[in-house]
């Protein structure tokens, strides 16, 4: 299960509205065996892409760095899907480089950029399984 | 010429569970074939047909060696390398 502050749900939501059309994507960082990660860290999607994200290298080796510095994993790693489902792509199972990680799923397509419904769901993708984890916002 | 590689979790069951290893060389391409003596089927996991992987970040010193001629990048003694996996998906 991951638990989420309603602060950081609402900002990754945020950032994701602000990004439409194109993906976004960040971490929630937070101590190493923690149950809830509270500091969100929104990344640049250097693709800048609708159906694409990738970190920028160089802002990613920094928040890797600032993490290490603070005894911090990204607990959380986000992006958003922007014209399909809350769920992890071909694309996506293949590149999750991160077993320990919540990897949460945002999916825009109905919303866009404003208010109005969105799909927020989170799942472990180890060597190319994927599983849906519970979701609890306090 | 004695460089430190910092290995990412997904690849530390090549290092014996090692955060990082020392590799030597005056290239990116030398100090990963001389971590490859040490630690066998770690380069496949960086290097596809000649070239890193797209999606396998290397850093030499901070700076994304994607801009500093990738597997010819220079490095020197007392470098740092620093291997992360790409953040990525569709």
């Amino acid at each position: 299960m991951l638990k989420l502050g309603q602060d950081v749900y609402d900002a990754i939501l945020a950032h994701a509205r602000r990004d439409h059309p194109d993906e976004a994507c960040g971490i929630v960082a937070g101590a190493d065996g923690v149950d809830e990660p509270r500091r969100i860290v929104p990344m640049t999607n250097a693709a800048r892409s609708p159906t694409f994200f990738q970190f920028d290298a160089t802002e990613q080796l920094k928040v890797w760095r600032d993490l290490d510095d603070r005894d911090e994993v990204p607990s959380v790693i986000y992006h958003s899907h922007t014209a399909t489902e809350a769920y992890p792509s071909r694309t996506d199972i293949d590149l999750a480089a991160e077993p320990e990680a919540h990897y949460v799923l945002v999916s825009t397509r109905e919303c866009g950029g404003d208010e109005g419904p969105v799909e927020f769901r989170s799942f472990r993708i180890v060597e190319g399984v994927v599983t849906e984890e519970e979701v609890e916002v306090t | 010429m004695a460089v430190e590689v910092r290995s990412p979790t997904i690849l530390r069951n090549y290092t014996g569970g090692a955060k990082a290893v020392d590799g030597s060389g005056d290239t990116l391409a030398e100090v990963i074939d001389s971590v490859e003596s040490d630690h066998p089927g770690i380069k496949d996991r960086l290097i596809e047909e000649g070239d890193l992987r797209r999606f396998i970040n290397v850093y030499v010193n901070d700076e994304d060696v994607r801009f500093i001629g990738g597997l010819t990048a220079a490095v020197g003694d007392g470098d740092s390398v620093v291997i992360l996996p790409a953040v990525a998906g569709g």
